[in-house]
């Protein structure tokens, strides 16, 4: 069981590096899409699974970056440049984290839930009520953003093949960079605050710099997810940085098992391939995917990758 | 080494601790003993920075230090423990300790190092758990300890962080016999170089190991001295030890 365990990650990547040789435009796009909001998804579980810190406000950082997007380019007909408005998105995502997790952080509990939700829609609502980028219709951007250097082209973002392997190295990067993090001291530290913050601080830990600095991370990662998925769909609108997009990567990181990070990526592919699959059985697919999210919480307390040891715990007390 | 002048914390109307006055001398357990509610814990919140004071100050090696700032208390190399057990329950006791060692040299900057390899924290845990007799528990998570051996890990994580100065909050309450023999022989070990302050209810405890006893009633200070004048107080028999009969 556990020599297909480690196996399978490595199974997933080969599949998810075969597939476009397979499927069909719907399906690359589609798991293009997905591997962005695992990116996503796995930003938040450092808050988190790791942390222990429950933000009901990370789209904001999303959303930001994604108007980022379309702010960086001079109008809608005019490509910028990869190389500028990838930063640009970045560093303003993690900005906004910064002054937002400074005055969050002061908060905790359902306090914290509470305040990072109410600046979360305060972003929304700069979007939904003033005219930036068309209010609340939201605005196409008809260009891709450009990815040469001089006159070099590694990529074309416009081609669907180009932008799946792109996000596949962004889903790798990214899961290696937190593994990393994971690893470190800073890491470490991180899991001590989740597992007991008051003692952390005798110990000698300011955790407060510890979990903005970890709220800062995750809000850039977040809007790393945020620009491309700008990109993918050439659009964007307030609903990018809603409370629904809060809640809805939430639950993919609940759902795949929180603190691991490989529970985020899975929880990404089973919530968007659920609600895909649903949809397509009934237009009452919100009760199934309800059912759906309940079983799993309820039979799987470790989430989707905690499956194998629920598994095993069932069968040892049954016998 | 660590020294407090006047110090004195409310809460609302109560006064829980009441102008005390202490200084913790290096190679020295002072033992701080006194009824429940005499203010002893509160004290050794006010002396590690769990608590703000509201009058009085606090000074390490003749330096003021500013109080209310935990992190800062441990830095200086003021270690505690507590009353009640307080560790990581879902780490290992290897993983409890080598994060209190961490603390020492946090480097949280140097995240292309793995945490685990980083010798100086992990040869201070090592050493820590050995020292408490629980090497053979290294592996285990603190959640299934017994209380007396959540009570030695405790210790042990004060000891990863090689404070100079220990604030112990009733290390033996929970404790077996034996090992509560054990962990006095280790305090008399500890007091080298150190300074440790002890609170404890255990009076053959206490009159075993300490050099000096401050006596607590009330929030206030009764009577301060070496072993044999506090028994021979006449205010602390009748308060406290009288009592206790």
């Amino acid at each position: 069981m556990s020599a297909l365990r480690r196996a399978l990650p490595l199974v997933a990547l080969a599949a998810l590096i075969v597939l476009p040789a397979l499927a069909g435009k719907f399906y690359v796009e589609l798991v293009a899409k997905i591997m962005i909001l695992a990116v996503f998804a796995m930003s938040l579980d450092l808050l988190v699974g790791v942390t222990g810190l429950v933000s009901l406000g990370h789209a904001a950082f999303f959303g930001l970056a994604s108007y980022m997007l379309v702010l960086a380019a001079p109008d809608k007909y005019a490509a910028t440049s990869l190389w500028i408005s990838l930063p640009l998105a970045v560093a303003a995502s993690a900005l906004l984290a910064l002054a937002i997790g400074a005055l969050a952080l002061r908060t905790r509990g359902v306090y914290f839930i509470m305040v990072t939700l109410a600046f979360s829609q305060m972003v929304y609502f700069v979007f939904h009520d003033t005219k930036i980028a068309g209010g609340s219709d939201g605005t196409y951007l008809y260009v891709k953003p450009v990815a040469s250097i001089g006159s070099w082209t590694p990529l074309d973002l416009g081609n669907a093949r180009h932008f799946y392997y792109a996000m596949l190295a962004l889903l790798l990067l990214s899961f290696a960079f937190l593994r990393m993090l994971l690893a470190s001291r800073f890491g470490h530290a991180l899991r001590g605050i989740r597992s007991n913050e008051q003692r952390m601080r005798a110990l000698g830990f300011n955790t407060y710099a510890y979990k903005l600095a970890a709220f800062t991370i995750a809000g850039a990662i977040a809007g790393l997810a945020g620009y491309f998925s700008a990109v993918q769909f050439g659009f964007v609108n307030p609903e990018m940085a809603s409370w629904h997009q809060s809640a809805n990567v939430l639950l993919m990181v609940i759902l795949g098992g929180l603190g691991n990070l490989f529970g985020a990526i899975v929880g990404a592919f089973a919530l968007v391939l659920a609600q895909d699959f649903f949809s397509s059985l009934t237009k009452h697919w919100l009760l199934l995917m309800g059912g759906f999210v309940i079983l799993v919480v309820m039979l799987l307390p470790g989430g989707l990758v905690g499956i194998e040891r629920a598994w095993l715990h069932w069968r040892a007390h049954r016998g | 080494m660590l020294g407090a002048s006047r110090l004195t914390r409310r809460f609302g109307g109560l006064t829980a601790v009441d102008r005390v006055s202490i200084d913790l001398e290096r190679d020295a357990i002072h033992a701080l003993i006194g009824p429940n509610g005499a203010g002893k814990s509160t004290l050794i919140n006010l002396l590690s920075g769990a608590l703000d004071p509201s009058e009085g100050s606090i000074s390490f090696r003749g330096e003021p230090v500013p109080a209310g700032r935990p992190e800062r208390m441990a830095h200086l190399g003021i270690g505690r423990t507590f009353q009640r057990s307080n560790v990581f329950p879902d780490f290992t006791c290897f993983e409890n300790c080598r994060l209190a060692a961490q603390a020492r040299t946090p480097r949280p900057w140097a995240v292309f190092e793995p945490a685990l390899r980083c010798r100086r924290s992990k040869d201070a845990a090592e050493r820590a758990l050995v020292t408490v007799g629980l090497g053979a528990r290294r592996n285990v998570p603190a959640s299934a300890l017994s209380h007396g051996e959540r009570r030695a890990l405790e210790i042990a994580m004060c000891l990863a962080a090689d404070p100079q100065v220990l604030l112990l909050d009733e290390p033996l309450a929970g404790m077996g016999t034996e090992e509560s023999q054990h962990t006095l022989k280790l305090l008399r070990e500890l007091k080298h170089e150190r300074a440790i302050l002890l609170v404890e209810h255990d009076m053959d405890a206490v009159f075993a190991v300490a050099d000096v006893i401050t006596v607590m009633a009330d929030g206030a200070v009764l009577a301060s001295g070496p072993p044999e004048a506090v028994r021979g107080d006449r205010a602390v028999r009748e308060a406290y030890l009288g009592e206790a009969r």
